[in-house]
């Protein structure tokens, strides 16, 4: 949070075409004169439209400026609500971001194996840091919410569960041949947060619908 | 009303009154950080915890409303424990630093803890530190204190009316600062110390230098501005250290401008010690009978109608009441103190004075502010308005030069022609001043400091009239002055006699012996080559340059002194330190120079001089301000319809440097720097 060290910015911040048209529904959602309240979503465009143009997710300065101005705030005010919430990077952050949950149930999961993992592949030493080739930015979170797939690994808005140490750093490795991230969900085959290999209870109860129920 | 019962004190109290207000009413002091009763309630500090019957769970009084049948108790074993609770979570992050402290002796925290702490701490962990945040040269910050109350926030959301600072951040790593390293954009920014609790945010110049109880205090009044924003100078030994604001309700409610606040410095550089008299062409020191004997020579076979006088900003009434008398002794009417060459009309008080006082401007429904832009010639009186605009309702319109102000005005023009606009009804903002019950119209020096000042100042006057802001129970004609001296100089008749020079012809050889009465504010080379300049006052700042002989005077803070502030509000100030060297109270010096040409003036101490005063205007029998609607609607001289088409343009340049004791002040001038090209961001 320090106010000093601000990370290189872009010259400028403009909306593109994409941001405009998305911005124009949002405020339509809110009465006149209270288009302040659009500022989460606003910025949430913005850390969009970065990561569209430059592959980093984050929030420039001069573009919450931009966001402040806009919706006609003091850009303090802006400051404010971008630095309260996590998802808003207010540092450049890699291309993949990496955010681990150690929280309690992932970490009695096996979430260590998942950083060790994570920082032997991008060859970093501590959360925070972004990997030499930029690919990779790792960061801890608190529980993601999904613990009972534990342990979590969320690269940037996916959630990659029933993670461990190895399929760690497979899925880091293909991300570093340039390859496109798996489909997300469960690792290891689950069905959404079922018991692992299938169903182990009311399995004797009669199928509701006249219809079997087919694989 | 609300009946309730506080500790078995059964008190009836207004709807809408918080607990904590209704326990102050029974006479029950309440603990606080976060609450301060002149900001909006932010509830986030805990400590004013009282017991409610009913209520499982102690109650945060500032937060709470009253309710009928309430009972309170605000001292109970149970309110104890949980006041302690907090205490010592508050001081779980809180550095204990107090030895180094510049707060210490009167820090909120230090006191509470005496009442509500531990004597040791349970929490051995590591406490956190935060970096210093840059504010600007005024104040300083070591964040490491914070408590996070937000009173700060607040404030200069609120009453500043500058949304610079904020809490970035969030739990452990919430910081209060600007996020950008910006020095804050406000004059009122000193009152940041104050409000802060702890010693978060101290007075930058007074760091280190002194604690509270070493502090001799003396009541005065800040002239570096027409407001007369009561203070409290502190003092130790000969040396003023800080000036700290004195609370009126009617006047600057707890607030005071940095320049007043922190110029003080000045006091003790560029200072008049002793009596100089030019020979050859040089200035050389001299004794103060060479300085009267040199003046007393040239004045010998002068003829009355060949001398003048100006009195200066920062002059005291009673050094001005005795110079007139010494210049009537020699048959002199050649007297100004429009320094700015205002247009103003002495000749009926609510002309020149800001009728409506500053707490009117919380009634008035609607404002038009006539070149003037009170952010800078009255920082303090600018922040009411901002009040009065929070409040709702209250369209304001700007005539002049289109400064920043605090508030949303509209801006309609700078030409004195959108006057006549107004009063013919041609302009939209017109129907607002009209509509209002009652309109309000501040007119700036700016607007009257002109050639065509006197028709402006008539305009107003008519237009104030048309609107209907002249009724008998309010008076919507107010005029905004920038010098603490003027009202007090208009009182008493420090301008021209029927047949006397103003300053404009007293320039150019006009007059052969001039009398500076601490006179710095006009361009001293229209002094004719020729024309003998006394130059009495405390600064060796642009009048004692041109000057042939300096007597040298007191400064505000060493003499007792009578200001009639721009609402017409006569105060008193007392002298806080002795002048230096052989620098004598200005009336004495008059005194004792009529003495040496055989005129002495019939006074000898200064309740005779206020005596004199009273006599010659019975104003400065009483202190304080009375309110007056308007009772003559008959308007002062001027035409009209004889408005030039120049633009008003503001009437002070740079905020922290308007008269001799800001122009030497080191931090006025760093100010001045910070101001003029904002410090650059840390990044770019
Ligand atoms: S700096 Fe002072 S006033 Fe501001 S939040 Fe911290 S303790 Fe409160
Ligand atoms: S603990 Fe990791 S998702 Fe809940
Ligand atoms: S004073 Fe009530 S919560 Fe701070």
């Amino acid at each position: 949070m320090a106010d000093q060290e601000f990370p290189a910015e872009p010259a400028r911040f403009v909306f593109d075409t994409q941001s405009e048209a998305e911005i124009a529904k949002v405020l339509a959602r809110y009465p006149q004169g209270k288009q302040a309240s659009a500022v989460l979503p606003l910025l949430w465009l913005v850390q969009r439209q970065m990561a569209r143009q430059t592959g980093s997710a984050w929030l420039p300065r001069g573009a919450m400026d931009v966001v402040a101005h806009r919706l006609e705030m003091p850009p303090i005010r802006v400051y404010e609500v971008a630095t309260f919430y996590l998802m808003f990077n207010t540092k450049p952050v890699g291309r993949y971001h990496l955010q681990l949950c150690t929280t309690t149930p992932c970490w009695l999961r096996g979430s260590d194996d998942l950083v060790a993992a994570c920082k032997k592949v991008a060859g970093i030493r501590a959360f925070g840091e972004t990997s030499a080739d930029g690919l990779f930015t790792m960061t801890e979170v608190e529980c993601l919410g999904a613990c009972v797939n534990a342990p979590i690994l969320q690269i940037n808005d996916d959630y990659y569960e029933d993670m461990d140490g190895e399929l760690t750093v497979a899925l880091l490795e293909r991300l570093q041949r340039g390859e496109a991230p798996p489909a997300p969900g469960s690792m290891i085959g689950r069905q959404t947060s079922a018991p692992v290999g299938g169903a182990t209870t009311l399995l004797d109860a009669a199928p509701r619908t006249a219809q079997p129920v087919t694989e | 009303m609300v009946k309730l019962v506080v500790d078995s004190i059964e008190i009836e109290v207004a709807p809408g009154t918080s607990v904590l207000q209704a326990c102050e009413l029974a006479g029950k002091e309440i603990p606080r950080f976060c609450y301060h009763d002149k900001l909006s309630v932010a509830g986030n500090c805990r400590m004013c915890l009282v017991e409610l019957e009913k209520s499982p769970k102690p109650i945060a009084s500032c937060a709470f409303p009253v309710g009928e049948g309430m009972i309170v108790r605000t001292d109970t074993p149970m309110v104890r424990q949980a006041r302690r609770g907090v205490m010592e979570f508050l001081l779980i992050n809180h550095p204990l630093d107090c030895p180094i402290c510049d707060q210490g002796g009167e820090c909120d925290l230090q006191d509470q803890s005496f009442a509500y702490g531990m004597d040791h701490s349970r929490y051995s962990e590591n406490k956190r530190a935060v970096t210093d945040k840059y504010l600007g040269p005024l104040v300083k910050t070591i964040m490491t204190r914070c408590i996070q109350c937000t009173r700060c926030i607040r404030f200069a959301t609120e009453i500043a009316g500058v949304s610079e600072l904020g809490a970035t951040g969030r739990g452990e790593s919430m910081e209060i600062g600007t996020y950008v390293e910006r020095a804050l954009t406000s004059e009122l920014s000193g009152n940041l110390i104050d409000i802060c609790p702890v010693g978060a945010l101290t007075s930058a110049p007074y760091a280190f230098v002194a604690r509270s109880w070493e502090l001799a205090k003396t009541d005065s009044i800040d002239v570096l501005e027409a407001l007369g924003t009561p203070i409290r100078i502190d003092t130790r030994g000969p040396e003023v250290l800080r000036i700290l604001p004195r609370a009126d309700d009617d006047l600057n409610e707890e607030w005071m401008a940095d320049k007043g606040r922190f110029s003080f410095d000045g006091l003790k550089r560029r200072r008049l010690d002793r009596p100089w008299v030019r020979r050859d062409g040089k200035l050389v020191a001299a004794t103060w009978q060479d300085a009267f004997g040199a003046i007393a020579a040239r004045l010998r076979g002068v003829d009355g109608a060949r001398i003048g006088a100006v009195a200066g900003d920062l002059c005291d009434a009673e050094s001005m009441v005795a110079l007139k008398d010494l210049l009537a002794a020699l048959g002199s009417q050649n007297l100004d103190c429009r320094q700015d060459g205002a247009r103003l009309d002495a000749s009926r008080r609510d002309f020149y004075v800001f009728n409506a006082g500053v707490a009117g401007i919380e009634e008035a429904d609607a404002l038009l502010i006539i070149g003037s832009n009170p952010r800078h010639e009255s920082p303090v009186l600018n922040a009411r308005i901002r009040k009065r605009y929070l409040a709702g309702r209250f369209p304001i319109g700007v005539v002049g030069p289109g400064a920043a102000l605090t508030y949303p005005a509209s801006f309609l023009g700078d030409a004195p022609s959108v006057l006549t606009s107004l009063h013919d009804g041609s302009h939209d903002f017109a129907t607002m001043l009209q509509e209002a019950a009652k309109p309000m119209i501040l007119l700036g020096q700016g607007a009257v400091a002109r050639a065509d000042g006197a028709a402006v100042l008539a305009a107003a006057w008519r237009l104030a009239d048309a609107v209907g802001a002249l009724k008998p129970d309010w008076h919507g004609f107010n005029m905004l002055h920038t010098a603490a001296a003027r009202v007090g100089a208009l009182d008493l008749g420090f301008v021209p006699g029927s047949d006397g020079l103003d300053l404009d012809r007293m320039m150019g050889g006009g007059v052969d012996v001039l009398w500076l009465l601490g006179a710095d504010e006009f361009d001293t080379g229209r002094i004719g080559a020729d024309t003998f300049v006394v130059y009495q006052g405390h600064h060796g700042d642009r009048g004692a340059a041109r000057a042939d002989v300096i007597l040298p005077g007191a400064a505000y803070t060493e003499k007792d002194g009578t200001y009639v502030n721009t609402e017409g509000r006569v105060q008193r100030a007392w002298r806080a330190t002795f002048a230096p060297g052989e620098a004598r109270e200005d009336w004495r010096i008059v005194r004792a120079f009529s003495d040496v040409i055989g005129q002495t003036l019939p006074y000898d101490d200064i309740g005779a001089v206020r005596a004199r005063l009273e006599h010659v205007n019975p104003v400065f029998a009483r202190v304080g301000l009375k309110r007056f609607g308007a009772g003559d609607r008959g308007g002062p001289q001027g035409d009209p319809a004889a408005l030039s088409a120049d633009p008003f343009v503001a009437a002070i340049g740079d905020y922290y440097q308007t008269n001799p004791i800001s122009r030497a002040s080191l931090t006025m001038a760093e100010c001045s720097r910070t101001y003029a090209a904002p410090r650059a961001l840390a990044a770019e």
